[in-house]
């Protein structure tokens, strides 16, 4: 089943053609990988996806449904969930209120339960705090809780990340390069990691530069080049394809 | 209809006026990314600078321009000193703190200069000496005076001069470098602090020069007159366009033509239920319907909303 | 750690702390009576009044980041909605129990005409939009005298009606063990009271789902979106909240002084009540209050320089009015390039400003 396409999706910034009619589509439970060199338009596809921008032309269909115009907290809230490329994190407040800060999405206090602190306002912090903990245990950095998320190691704040978008409860992951700066033990859990994620029932799209984990991990890849696909398939298809050799190592080797 | 030659001709010379001090304003702009809250207390000294001469020199025999003139030469220099110290005391320390460290100190410097002169010159307005030619001329039933034509043209050929500045020399080059990306042009070997200086240093000097025909054209000047002067020139800067120098001098003029006709039509417009009382109305009303509709302003690029 | 943090953790010292404190605050204004002089109870109650204007503001500035310079204006609309139903300008005078509430509404109402269409622009930007709707608002209220009287112009608005609950007037003076309870007196109580509900409702507010939202969209409003918070409505919300606390505020002071004025709703006001929240320490509420009182209790012992001035040099150099302002001035300067998070800072907000010396937070979890 279909759980995210995109139709000829097109996005021009100024001059310059980020996007070309890019269509894909990425299939409930699988692991998707989205690759291609520098500049060919993939955090670009993430940002007009999660309503960052909005696309010239083209649209995307999540789980049925089109969307369309949608600002980004709609999109969060359709379920995708996405990192960043440069690391968003609330630096100045800790990991766990990070993640607490995920559950926002899913939960309803207003000012009137903020004042009144009344039971069910109560129950639903509790909940929100305990629901936080069990994210950063699941990613693996628990016992830092209570640091402040800029003092945390650099893959620890990749995981706090992943974390944090995971407690928006979305069907959707969206990682833009979650590997990157990652050394080879990191990168080794960090698929571990994905592969649980997707074993628990969300679906993985992710853009990423590092192939061993590309290989490894994903079911399929969609490789952009100067803003069109070209190419999709397997990691093993996509690997022998002479379009996606040539944009990558420049023609000697096709 | 009889009035709008008259307004529009008011406009131009009120708008000259804004386009300088609104050049200061996108010149820092373009370059640090700050509004320089300051700005409009350093027209304020240049005027009382200049009238302090003024006031001391018009009793003797030298002509009225001389004076003028004398009390120019004395304004620009200290306008651009005070500019300068303005940066490195109250903004160079704060480069890269969170936005609202330098827009606290700014108007900090603000309040500071304010009572400064308060406390110097007195809470009094002070008087322009009618030292400068005032017969009007008339053209189509329209006044205007020898005074108004200097300021037009002075205020064109300054603007003239800091675009041929800014875009035909060395210097002007390291400036748009600068605005362009402060980390790279100091790469490239440009001096980054010192165009930093420069650029607080000209727009000071242009604020001077403002200042002093601001205070001959309406023939006074008072402690509180920069704020509200500084705050309708950000809006032509904002108007034009900020960072774009062609912007705040069109922003500036069209913003003279707007107030001008603005104050005159408002009375039969609305049926005499507004009054020209309500003249610095518009200069905000401008502000917040062009950074609501249209924040790029008339010639800029989209910078107003969070990214 | 924090001495906060310390009560936090011993509930029976706690207690004990708030119990003196209770007792100090409920003799103060005996105490400043009685050694300062009664101008000085006047000036606890200006004090007790400012400090809910100031946490007003503080949830714009202090918890959701957004610069308003132009705060000034929903004190001024609290205070023309209370003048004018309850003066003799329409001669309509409603009671006290409508009167506070219709101010918040109406003030909240401006809130959210003046934020819905800027609260999406940047930083200087807002701040400069909102102080030119601080001085529109304070524009019309000066001239809406012609045609038609709303206002009374420059004039202002006199013999405003005192606050009366239930029939007891705050303004006339009433005995009770056997001592004097004065206006001013009267008035300190109530403020106190309702500046207690404030500071509750300002601590609820931060450590809670909502104030977490205001955090993040402080620190990084993109990643905040991306994680589902409706940034707009959230930035609304605290906007209107501010708004609304300056409504109330607003109505009181037009009680208390029984007379209000254009002149009292200046763009200096706007900056004023920012400087207490700035230098006090932003999104600290500690900080607020302290921000408060020094920049209110200050300005008064200045007025002592005078008389100073007089004795040791034998005239007076400069008008203590006159220094005040550029004392203020310097300050902020001094403040923002040397405390930038202001003298009592939350703990996050000194993070925010010393990347490189922070201070090190045990559990992480803000005070």
């Amino acid at each position: 089943m279909t759980l995210l396409e995109a139709r000829g999706v097109s996005k021009h910034f100024g001059g310059l053609l980020a996007l070309d009619a890019v269509s894909l589509s990425v299939q409930n439970g699988e692991i998707y990988g989205l690759i291609g060199p520098n500049g060919a338009g993939k955090t670009s596809l993430f940002n007009v996806l999660t309503g960052l921008y909005s696309p010239d032309s083209g649209d995307f269909f999540f789980d049925g449904e089109k969307l369309v115009a949608t600002k980004p907290h709609v999109v969060a809230e359709r379920g995708i969930a996405r990192t960043f490329q440069n690391i968003r994190l609330f630096g100045n407040m800790s990991a766990l209120e990070n993640v607490m800060v995920g559950r926002h999405l899913r939960t309803h206090a207003g000012v009137i339960g903020a004042v009144l602190r009344n039971a069910r306002t109560r129950a639903e912090e509790a909940s929100i705090r305990s629901r936080a903990l069990e994210l950063l245990q699941y990613v693996g950095i628990a016992a830092h809780a209570n640091s402040l998320a800029s003092h945390l190691s650099y893959g620890d704040q990749r995981r706090l990340e992943i974390s944090r978008a995971l407690s928006t409860e979305p069907k959707l992951l969206a990682l833009d390069e979650p590997a990157a700066g990652m050394n080879a033990t990191e990168t080794a859990e960090l698929q571990k990691l994905l592969e649980t994620i997707r074993h628990d029932g969300v679906t993985v799209l992710l853009i990423e530069h590092d192939v061993k984990l590309v290989m490894g991990l994903c079911d399929r890849v969609a490789v952009l080049d100067y803003g069109k696909k070209i190419a999709e398939g397997t990691p093993q298809q996509v690997q022998h394809d002479p379009a996606v050799i040539e944009a990558y190592l420049g023609g000697a080797l096709a | 209809m009889d009035i709008f030659l008259q307004q529009i001709i008011n406009g131009i010379v009120l708008g000259s006026v804004y386009a300088l001090v609104a050049l200061g304003y996108t010149m820092v702009y373009g370059i640090l990314g700050l509004i320089n809250f300051a700005h409009g207390e350093v027209v304020m000294i240049g005027a009382m600078v200049a009238l302090a001469v003024i006031n001391a020199l018009s009793g003797t025999a030298l002509p009225g321009p001389v004076i003028v003139l004398l009390g120019l030469l004395v304004a620009v220099p200290a306008c651009m000193a005070l500019g300068y110290g303005i940066e490195r005391v109250a903004y160079r320390p704060l480069r890269h703190a969170p936005r609202l460290a330098p827009l606290i100190t700014a108007i900090g410097v603000s309040i500071v200069l304010q009572n400064s002169a308060m406390i110097i010159w007195g809470r009094e307005y002070i008087t322009f000496p009618p030292l400068l030619p005032s017969k009007p001329h008339f053209i189509a039933g329209a006044a205007i005076s020898d005074l108004q034509i200097f300021i037009v043209l002075l205020a064109a050929l300054i603007m003239v001069a800091l675009l041929i500045l800014v875009h035909h020399t060395r210097l002007g080059r390291a400036m748009r470098a600068t605005a362009q990306s402060a980390e790279v042009a100091g790469l490239m070997g440009v001096n980054v602090n010192t165009i930093i200086s420069i650029t607080f240093i000209v727009g000071s000097a242009l604020a001077a020069l403002a200042g002093v025909l601001v205070s001959a054209y309406y023939g006074l000047a008072h402690y509180y007159m920069g704020f509200l002067l500084g705050l309708k020139a950000f809006t032509a800067a904002v108007l034009g366009g900020i960072g774009n120098l062609g912007g705040a001098m069109l922003g500036g003029l069209l913003l003279g033509i707007i107030e001008s006709l603005g104050a005159g039509y408002i009375g039969p417009l609305t049926g005499g239920y507004l009054g020209s009382n309500y003249q610095d109305v518009f200069a905000f009303f401008v502000l917040i319907l062009v950074l609501v509709f249209r924040p790029s302003g008339l010639l800029g690029e989209r910078i107003a909303e969070r990214t | 750690m924090s001495g906060l943090g310390k009560l936090k953790r011993n509930p029976r010292a706690a207690w004990v702390a708030f119990a003196l404190l209770a007792i100090l605050l409920a003799l103060l204004p005996f105490l400043a009576g009685s050694l300062l002089g009664r101008s000085w109870v006047r000036i606890l109650d200006f004090v007790l009044l400012y400090i809910m204007l100031a946490l007003g503001l503080n949830i714009v500035v202090g918890f959701a980041g957004l610069l308003d310079l132009g705060y000034v204006a929903f004190f001024a609309v609290g205070a023309y909605m209370y003048a004018l139903l309850a003066s003799p300008q329409f001669g309509i005078h409603l009671p006290f129990w409508a009167l506070l509430p219709l101010g918040a509404g109406v003030s909240c109402i401006f809130g959210v005409l003046i934020g819905a269409p800027t609260l999406r622009l940047r930083g200087d930007y807002l701040a400069i939009v909102t102080l030119g709707f601080g001085e529109i608002i304070r524009i019309f209220l000066n001239n809406l005298d012609a045609p038609v009287n709303i206002t009374n112009g420059p004039q202002g608005i006199n013999n405003i009606d005192p606050v009366s609950i239930g029939g007891f007037s705050f303004y006339q003076t009433h005995r009770l063990f056997d001592v004097n309870f004065s206006s001013v007196y009267n008035y300190y109580y109530l403020f106190l009271a309702l500046t207690t509900l404030v500071i509750f409702v300002s601590m609820r507010l931060q450590d809670s789902r909502i104030g977490r939202a205001w955090a993040a969209v402080r620190e990084d409003e993109v990643a905040a979106k991306a994680m589902g918070i409706n940034t707009r409505n959230i930035k609304l919300l605290a906007f209107a909240m501010g708004a609304s606390f300056g409504g109330v505020s607003g109505g009181l002071f037009s009680a208390f002084q029984g007379f209000i004025s254009p002149e009292s709703f200046t763009l200096i006001e706007s900056i004023m009540i920012l400087c207490m929240v700035v230098l006090g320490g932003m999104g600290n509420i500690a900080g607020v209050v302290l921000g408060v009182v020094l920049l209110v209790v200050l300005p008064e012992a200045l007025r002592y320089i005078g008389p100073a001035e007089q004795a040791l040099l034998g005239r007076v150099f400069v008008d203590p009015d006159d220094l005040r302002m550029l004392i203020f001035g310097l300050a902020l300067i001094l403040v923002m390039l040397f405390r930038p998070a202001g003298l009592l800072p939350s703990t996050i907000r000194k993070r925010e400003f010393a990347a490189e010396d922070e201070a090190e937070s045990q559990d992480g979890i803000p005070t």
